[in-house]
């Protein structure tokens, strides 16, 4: 299965909403915990008195959603498919919180309304009218490759086209804070393109969304091709992970020698970056290597920004600095491997290629 | 030509019954799970029934035969039992023998955990046990299943409110015919939590008595809660072992109502759609239909959207038609896969299930729903709606081998 991304969008804690040029500017954050979207002015791209009824990550997905698909100028999706580690965390705290405090009685039902993980997806597709296919995935790590999964099916298995695929989450100051309390994060501030100087545990939260306008056409302004995604649940140790590694490109008929450029999900968790190191000793030696949580932080859905970022240097043949581990690539860029775990639990490789 | 997709297996835990034989004997015996609320701690404990699995946390860890320490939401261990039932149920021991998936769906996950948590940190950040939130996001209790039942090749969590369950069996089948999954257990579950009661009274559609879906007087849903696995497997796997087939997932289709967040169109676009896609990949005509379980949860807006959908692609005489919810309640993110565990049962039992409680016509149908138990032997082919929020439907077809 190969398909086209014909469009893109993210809004991201990058300068990523208007994309031409954010490669050439990315955004270094100083002492920080966790990063933010820069957000669009909404009322641009939706009614004012409709985005005034929705949360935050109801903006964003609508918002980079439509941006997608003028993008790739399509009108309308043949199928709209998000995925969301935590969905619409913002008004379902908003909704439980408000059953404690006044104690089961007279609640404003609109935070429940739109606390459901459907409700970006839905409000697309009310936005743009769009009957067709529509689907949410909620699978942590996961949510994100098996959005993406359907779209290749469908566009496999029926005459709809032009698949809308996105992938978001949210950071509010309570789900920063129980994260926290967790021990996701990193216990001091840190800066945030100096993310893998430190050394020790925890990680950088952070939030975004991105779509994608996917096609079996190539058009001319397609930014690349991709393949399914791979997923594997709780690898038992890094062997089983090069074996899925080696199965993954196999099945694409690829070898290491033909991946131009790696995109690791490497966070600043000590523990939780070892395995991408060891990968990097042992088989993307000769590869040049980049990664991206110190541009858009950690969450489930932290994928969608590196298929984001994978589209357009391919259509760019340009990297940032930043974002480069080791040497940048010199090459023409024809296709990147990407390898992303979310705490070692949900694994995912995608491969993106030029077309 | 892509495989056929075989249902194998079945399980369910409902307020009807812990299992299928118990699940058989009410729906034959027209007994209702619904009644008054005795296990949520909830402010209307007295004045809104619900269809409550009557059983404790403790009860179902012990019927689920859990031992350890890892917390465990209600949804979890619901969906572990019926998860286990469906796999025994399939006589699939080694389930690393082929590649098999799991999909489940929710709505809210752990809720029911979560709000023990947020009590507590609502008055203080630093308050709150840690144990009581790892729970909360709708892929920890997929996760908990897969791990008890050590599934690992594909795992995967569905939310598209109350047609998940629907579209896990449509992904499921949709897995297996792209050759993705040789076999899938797919499945659904939703435990009964403040936050939905509360919810869903917000918005006052909560019926104060038990639901009486498409009757004339109906006056809201009742929510129950509950879970159904079905395992799902190629049909050149289910030849190979000689399985006993239960019956064929032959059609599906999802669509958007696309209308409002909550209300459904009046027409019933977005269920028209699903319906008529569902009869398009089955290649049926609607006259081929034998029995629609309809979604039906009671509201005035979905009964009515629901059945001008109906006539409008099965014409002003449809197939025999009822909602299963006045046995059930709505258990939301199960509700599709509780409903195709019903479908699969009355396939094998020939039977016709009656939608309760219904004793006046709506007055712009032009049909009314199957009030009594119906024997009708052969059922070939069964329709199953679910219709959620955000107008994301799915019909699917379950057709007799």
């Amino acid at each position: 299965m190969k398909v086209y991304i014909n469009g893109i969008n993210a809004i991201s804690p990058q300068h990523t909403f208007k994309h031409e040029d954010w490669l050439k500017e990315p955004v270094g954050y100083r002492q920080v915990r966790y990063l933010k979207c820069i957000e669009p002015v909404y009322t641009e791209y939706i009614d004012p008195m409709a985005a005034r009824r929705m949360s935050r990550i109801v903006k964003t997905g609508v918002c980079s959603a439509i941006k997608c698909l003028h993008d790739a100028a399509v009108e309308m999706p043949g199928a709209i498919i998000t995925g969301t580690g935590l969905g619409c965390i913002e008004d379902t705290e908003k909704f439980l919180g408000s059953i404690f405090v006044n104690k089961e009685q007279l609640l404003n039902p609109t935070p429940f309304i739109q606390s459901t993980h459907n409700t970006v997806a839905a409000a697309i597709a009310l936005k743009l009218k769009c009957k067709n296919y529509n689907s949410t995935y909620v699978h942590r790590g996961f949510s994100f490759e098996h959005a993406l999964t359907d779209g290749l099916m469908l566009l496999h298995e029926e005459p709809a086209d032009n698949i809308l695929v996105g992938g978001l989450d949210e950071l509010t100051d309570n789900s920063f804070i129980i994260t926290d309390r967790l021990g996701l994060w990193k216990k001091t501030p840190v800066d945030s393109l100096k993310l893998l100087k430190y050394n020790n545990k925890g990680s950088l939260a952070g939030e975004g969304a991105a779509f994608f306008a996917l096609s079996r056409e190539r058009k001319e302004n397609s930014y690349a091709c991709m393949s399914l995604p791979a997923m594997f649940y709780k690898p038992r140790n890094i062997s089983e992970v090069e074996h899925q590694l080696s199965a993954f490109l196999s099945r694409d008929e690829k070898t290491l020698n033909d991946i131009d450029l790696v995109i690791l999900g490497l966070n600043g968790d000590a523990a939780g970056d070892k395995i991408y190191y060891q990968l990097i000793d042992q088989h993307f030696k000769n590869i040049p290597v980049a990664y991206f949580k110190h541009l858009c932080g950690e969450y489930d859905t932290s994928s969608a920004f590196a298929v984001f970022l994978a589209a357009l240097v391919i259509k760019k043949q340009q990297i940032p600095e930043v974002a480069c581990l080791n040497k940048s690539p010199e090459n023409k860029i024809k296709h990147i491997l990407i390898y992303n775990h979310l705490r070692n639990i949900n694994h995912t490789f995608f491969l993106i290629s030029a077309c | 030509m892509p495989e056929k997709v075989f249902i194998t297996g079945v399980g369910i835990i409902s307020s009807i019954g812990k299992g299928i034989d118990e699940t058989i004997d009410s729906l034959k015996n027209s007994r209702s799970g619904i009644g008054v609320i005795t296990l949520l701690e909830t402010a209307y404990k007295n004045e809104l029934p619900a269809a409550e699995v009557k059983a404790t946390h403790e009860d179902l860890m012990e019927i689920a035969g859990i031992k350890d320490k890892r917390p465990y939401s209600r949804t979890a261990l619901l969906g572990i039992i019926a998860a286990r039932q469906a796999l025994r149920h399939a006589f699939i021991d080694d389930i690393a023998a082929y590649r098999t998936g799991l999909i489940s769906a929710t709505t809210v996950g752990g809720m029911d955990k979560s709000e023990v948590f947020y009590r507590p940190f609502i008055e203080n950040k630093r308050h709150g046990r840690l144990r009581d939130i790892i729970t909360h996001d709708c892929g920890d209790s997929t996760e908990t299943i897969a791990d008890y039942t050590g599934i690992r090749d594909y795992v995967s969590t569905v939310s598209t409110a109350c047609s998940s369950s629907a579209n896990a069996l449509l992904l499921g089948a949709r897995l297996i015919k792209n050759g993705l999954l040789q076999r899938v257990l797919v499945g659904g579950v939703d435990a009964l939590t403040l936050f939905t009661i509360n919810g869903f009274n917000s918005l006052m559609i909560l019926d104060k008595n038990p639901c009486r879906p498409f009757d004339e007087e109906r006056n809201g849903l009742n929510l129950g809660e509950g879970a159904g696995f079905l395992m799902l497997e190629a049909e050149s796997i289910a030849e190979k072992e000689k399985k006993s087939v239960l019956c064929e997932i032959s059609g599906y289709g999802n669509a958007c109502d696309a209308f409002h967040q909550t209300a459904s169109s009046p027409e019933g676009d977005g269920a028209y759609l699903s319906m008529k896609k569902a009869l398009d990949t089955a290649r049926l005509e609607p006259s081929m239909i034998d029995y629609i379980n309809a979604h039906g949860t009671g509201t005035k807006n979905n009964d009515l959207s629901e059945g001008k959908a109906i006539e409008r692609l099965f014409g002003n005489t449809p197939p025999p038609c009822s909602s299963t919810k006045a046995y059930t309640g709505h258990t939301l993110g199960a509700a599709g896969a509780v409903e195709a565990v019903f479908c699969v049962l009355a396939i094998q039992n020939g039977i016709i299930y009656p939608n309760l409680r219904f004793q006046k016509q709506m007055s712009e149908l032009s049909f009314s729903p199957v009030v009594a138990l119906q024997n009708r032997k052969p059922l070939k082919h069964i329709m199953s709606n679910s219709f959620g929020f955000g107008g994301n439907n799915t019909s699917l077809i379950f057709s007799a081998i």
